[in-house]
């Protein structure tokens, strides 16, 4: 099988999120760089079908030259090969981006069987990538995927839904993204970091279009100010915790 | 005109829908709902009730159960026909699905998890980004529209109106549109009993609960005050809880009416999920830990002494 899987390079941000001064972005002079959660799953869905099946795993990501860092981590845990689509550092909107994504896809001399996303980003939340690349390559596609089995030239689907569990099915070629719970990611080993170092980027430049959803800027969500009122230390603290049950009407 | 897209399953309404009709009829145009697949004509009355005048019915032999691409075609072929200023869905993985399809039809921008929305030459929006952790001003540069809501800036508000005037069309859809859908659906990991949406109590455990035998007593007490059990992601990558418990960016976002956090820290993805919650109680040995920031009350100690007294004293009470 011949798979891409797309991938983002994200801060990780403990439990506070601090803002540049212009409010543009994060700032990020203290943080470490990885990827969306949902997306370690989307690799390592790509690594075990490729055990599975044989055949190549390629990454594609958009974003600055430092998101090297990124793909040669996910070349560590089995991807063949890597595409990093080169942007001016600034963020793009989700039609910018989807057809910078586009255009890497069909560069590619061989079609892809399969594409995967992760369900969403970390870090924008405009929950369209997939969906434009589908569109605009005219291929199917499932997203939230939470179980899957690729067998007789398509692919099977479960998605979790309130209710339960959904199954669908697509044909290959198809595109599908995957969420956290679909498999656990696996580590990188020494030899895989080792051999990661030797395998191949392909560097493409992409022009950035005329933005149609503008960022103006970013603002923190507001917490709750007052803070936590302190109820005490280890048991001693139980009768006023009860107390507190009452008044809110739990107990 | 604003058109907002009522999720629901076989009927069943989405009630993060509601929000989203209460959203549009605070922006001063006449608002009308559309369904898609017939089994949703029979939420004519609720949809009225939350302000639609006009309840728009996409019939078709082959939209049954959720067809993300043909929601975006029969969107698109309404949007043609009735020119609405916006359109408008519940900020959940389906509505924004199905939205982004509508944008990706028209090749126009899609604003997802609004919180706030000024129509105009461009529109502008307060979108939540990093699971609603920060919040963007944005320009949508387009004559039409389509953004989603987030689900936790609007509180449902009925106003009291007569069932909507149904008003049925049949989309054309082309074989693509339907190609992907449900083929088969069944119950899942999901138990019965509470689930963790609907929950009213969570009794939550986090690193601290230290393994899975640490969540004996957290089950105990959610039993005793008719809750749902949930964890963090670090519990479930660990393999101590199933994944359906998570709470979280990456697994259910909650917001019941007690959130009862206990050996959690409180990693940002964690405080996504849960952070609208009524009243947050955390129980923890760090006094520095995150957590203690978005909670309400806070309890300096060891769930593992903590719990099991609460559990005593909460069988007293109710005694």
């Amino acid at each position: 099988m011949n798979i891409l899987v797309c991938i983002k390079r994200v801060p990780l941000a403990g439990g506070t999120l601090i803002l540049t001064p212009d409010k543009q972005d994060i700032e990020t002079k203290f943080l470490g760089f990885g990827i969306s959660p949902h997306e370690e799953n989307a690799v390592e869905a790509g690594v075990q079908l490729i055990e599975q099946m044989g055949g190549e795993l390629t990454l594609l990501t958009l974003g600055p030259s430092d998101a090297e860092e990124q793909l040669r981590a996910s070349l560590a845990v089995g991807a063949s090969r890597a595409i990093l689509v080169e942007t001016d550092g600034q963020e793009w909107d989700p039609q910018g981006t989807a057809a910078a994504l586009v255009e890497a896809i069909k560069a590619e001399e061989r079609k892809f069987d399969l594409i995967i996303f992760g369900a969403e980003s970390a870090d924008s939340a405009g929950y369209q990538i997939h969906i434009r690349v589908a569109h605009a390559l005219g291929l199917p596609i499932v997203t939230n995927v939470k179980g899957m089995r690729v067998e007789g030239g398509k692919v099977s689907c479960d998605r979790v839904v309130p209710s339960g569990r959904e199954l669908y099915e697509a044909p290959l070629p198809s595109i599908i993204t995957v969420r956290d719970g679909l498999n656990i990611p696996r580590y990188p080993s020494v030899p895989g970091r080792m051999q990661a170092r030797k395998k191949p980027i392909d560097m493409k430049k992409a022009e950035a279009r005329v933005p149609q959803l503008v960022k103006l800027n970013l603002e923190v969500a507001p917490s709750k100010s007052t803070g936590a009122e302190i109820l005490g230390n280890g048991v001693e603290a139980v009768p006023a915790l009860v107390d507190v049950l009452k008044k809110i009407g739990t107990i | 005109m604003i058109l907002v897209l009522v999720d629901h399953d076989r009927g069943e309404l989405d009630q993060l829908s509601l929000r989203a009709l209460t959203a549009a009829s605070k922006l001063g145009h006449d608002v009308e709902a559309v369904v898609i697949g017939k089994d949703g004509a029979s939420l004519a009355g609720i949809v009225g009730e939350y302000g639609a005048k006009t309840l728009h019915v996409a019939a078709h032999a082959d939209l049954t159960d959720y067809t993300p691409r043909a929601s975006g075609a029969a969107l698109a072929e309404l949007v043609g026909k009735l020119k609405p200023a916006a359109v408008l869905s519940a900020g959940s993985p389906r509505g924004n699905e199905q939205l982004a399809h509508l944008a990706a039809v028209l090749d126009i921008p899609m604003a997802a998890e609004c919180s706030q929305i000024t129509l105009g030459t461009p529109h502008v929006v307060h979108r939540a980004r990093w699971a609603g952790n920060l919040i963007e001003e944005a320009e949508v540069r387009s004559e039409l529209l389509v953004a989603s809501i987030f689900a936790f800036s609007t509180e449902p508000e009925s106003k009291g109106g007569g069932a909507a005037a149904v008003v049925e069309f049949t989309p054309d859809l082309s074989a693509e549109d339907t190609l992907v859908k449900v083929i088969g659906r069944d119950a899942g990991e999901s138990k019965g009993g509470v689930t963790l949406t609907d929950a009213k109590v969570i009794v939550s455990g986090g690193r601290g609960t230290g393994g899975p035998e640490g969540f004996a007593v957290i089950e105990e007490l959610a039993g005793l005050l008719g809750g749902a059990v949930g964890c963090s992601r670090v519990v479930t990558s660990s393999g101590w809880r199933p994944h359906a418990e998570q709470v979280g960016q990456t697994g259910s976002k909650v917001a019941p009416d007690l959130y009862l956090a206990c050996g959690i820290s409180g990693a940002m993805q964690h405080i996504a999920g849960m952070k609208n919650s009524k009243t947050i109680i955390a129980i923890n040995t760090d006094p520095e830990a995150p957590i203690f920031k978005y909670a309400d009350y806070a309890i300096v100690g060891d769930l593992h002494q903590v719990l099991p007294a609460l559990v005593t004293a909460v069988k007293s009470a109710q005694a």
